[in-house]
């Protein structure tokens, strides 16, 4: 693969860097109030000027969200094999995994946050509850869903059904695994926050309502830009290692060529 | 090698009991190659899980090599319409396959891993697959996934090759190529072949004896033996007998849908 920039690859950065020119504009044009909507370079500013803060509560969220996000992978996979083992207990159980999965988590934390207090296990629960589901489901579904006909190939050599699930339904669940990380990392992420703005002593959301309350509202947007700054990176990486780990899923966009 | 004794089977069904097979007695010699022909959802595939042991029969009785099957064989190798090759893996590991699950191969598996290789690559030469052997399944056209497919089928020697409608998705000229693929590798390697098809003119070149099926709920209704010269060339589908063979089948078969 040669390196290449297209006009395609520049595209998001072209249109990102026009949102921000639209927006300083905007806000300059109409004289909009710095405590309604600052402008991008007042955020800038605070974010260079509170550079430590925005950097010390963004590693708090980062790892929360990790810690919250590895348990859910774990047990995610776990649950879901057992779940996707056979299709019995897939029909039974997948009703039942939507149903948890639609109870809104944010719901969750006011109690979470009366159980563990305020701190960051109530950050890392939510992270682990939010994006704990999508993975089962996913994993679930890639090995229930394995064609009939293939599985009767592999029978009829005498595989057991371990053999099975090893060669081949194992392997067949990753674009639906790999497909729920990159889903869930965001969730994950959005758990994290969410908790942290309702209770937490630490935390780019804990920074952000602070900062809200204080009138410092180039500190509160510093922070929704460190958030999504954090958010891309999480997603990216789960994209590139998608696209690294079940290659053979993007077929066509891989090509034929030799 | 294979008998089926008055076999009747019922599928519970999700609206109501659904019986595919009522009575079928079929018979097959060690080393022949059966072809099954009838109307469309009369149990031809039914038949074919009934011999590997994937399902167990209602009532009756089914025995391969004088055992009855109690559960899946483990010596037959299965191909279907569809290759259903595994994308992830290249046509050389899809061809493996076999070898990591069958005894006695799995025990040497890595032990003796190149060995397999040789043997794979081999078979794949056969085929004409031998400069595919890195590719993916997707990189390749179906008559090429079908070729792997049947590799696959017959990596571990097995005593029995099922085909169902191997090559029902495949145009003509690819389908007849690999009529002479099949019918060479049948030659050479001597297996008992099930092959369930629509296509008369298939059964009427590869097979030593075509059992026509009834409407569902299926049963042999006739049994005809094939007694062309071996080794057969493909002019044989060109020659009177052959078309009259083929036309009596077509006839059978009709009757058998009327019935219905
Ligand atoms: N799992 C199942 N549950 C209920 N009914 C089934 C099941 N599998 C097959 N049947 C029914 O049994 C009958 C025979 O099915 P089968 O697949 O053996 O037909 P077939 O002869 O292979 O058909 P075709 O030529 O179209 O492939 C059909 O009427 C089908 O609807
Ligand atoms: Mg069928």
């Amino acid at each position: 693969m040669k390196m290449k920039l297209s006009a395609e690859d520049m595209a998001p950065v072209a249109f990102t860097v026009a949102l921000f020119v639209i927006w300083e504009a905007a806000c300059r044009l109409f004289r909009i109030d710095t405590f309604i909507l600052p402008a991008p370079t007042d955020i800038f500013a605070a974010m260079v000027k509170y550079w430590w803060p925005l950097l010390k509560n963004s590693f708090v969220t980062l790892w929360t969200t990790m810690a919250g996000f590895a348990i859910a992978v774990v047990f995610g996979i776990a649950l879901g094999i057992v779940v996707g083992w056979s299709r019995t207990i897939y029909r039974g159980l997948y009703p039942v995994m939507i149903g948890f999965n639609s109870v809104p988590k944010v719901a969750v934390v006011p109690i979470l946050i009366m159980w563990f207090g305020i701190g960051e296990i109530p950050a890392i629960l939510t992270a682990f509850l939010i994006s704990f589901f999508p993975i089962v489901v996913n994993v679930a579904t890639g090995l229930a869903t394995t064609e009939p006909e293939l599985e009767d190939v592999l029978r009829a050599l005498g595989a057991s059904k371990l053999d099975i699930m090893r060669k081949v339904g194992i392997p067949r669940t990753g674009p639906y695994l790999f497909g729920a990380l990159k889903v869930g990392i965001t969730l994950a992420f959005v758990g994290a926050v969410v908790s942290e703005t309702i209770g937490a002593n630490a935390g780019v959301g804990h920074l952000m309502v602070q900062a809200g309350s204080n009138f410092q509202m180039p500190l509160v947007f510093a922070g929704l830009m460190a958030l999504a700054i954090q958010g891309i990176l999480m997603y990216a990486v789960f994209a590139a290692f998608e696209r690294r780990m079940v290659a053979w899923a993007f077929r066509s966009s891989t090509g034929a060529g030799g | 090698m294979i008998a089926l004794d008055n076999v009747t089977l019922t599928y519970p069904g999700r609206t109501g009991p659904v019986t595919a097979l009522a009575g079928t007695t079929l018979h097959v010699r060690r080393g022949e190659f059966a072809a099954v022909v009838g109307p469309s959802g009369c149990g031809k595939s039914t038949l074919m899980k009934l011999v590997t042991g994937l399902i167990r029969p209602t009532s009756g009785t089914v025995a391969v090599e004088d055992k009855p099957v109690t559960g899946p064989v483990k010596l037959a190798g299965m191909a279907f319409q569809n290759a259903n090759l595994l994308p992830w893996r290249t046509v050389l590991a899809n061809v493996m396959l076999p070898l990591e699950i069958v005894p006695p191969y799995r025990q040497r598996f890595s032990r003796d891993k190149a060995a397999f290789q040789d043997k794979a690559m081999a078979l794949l030469n056969v085929v004409g697959l031998g400069a595919f052997a890195d590719r993916f399944p997707w990189e390749m056209s179906g008559g090429m996934q079908q070729r792997a497919s049947l590799c696959r089928a017959l990596i571990h020697e097995p005593a029995l090759l099922m085909l169902d409608e191997p090559f029902a998705a495949l145009d003509a000229f690819t389908r007849e190529e690999l009529w002479c693929v099949l019918r060479d590798l049948w030659q050479k390697l001597g297996f008992t072949v099930i092959l369930v098809t629509h296509d008369l003119r298939e059964a009427g070149f590869l097979a030593d004896t075509i059992h026509v099926m009834s409407a569902r709920p299926g049963r042999i209704v006739e049994t005809r033996a094939v007694d062309f010269a071996r080794p057969r060339e493909l002019d044989v589908c060109y020659t009177p007998d052959f078309t009259q063979l083929v036309h009596e089948l077509r006839g059978r078969i009709a009757e058998a849908r009327q019935a219905a």
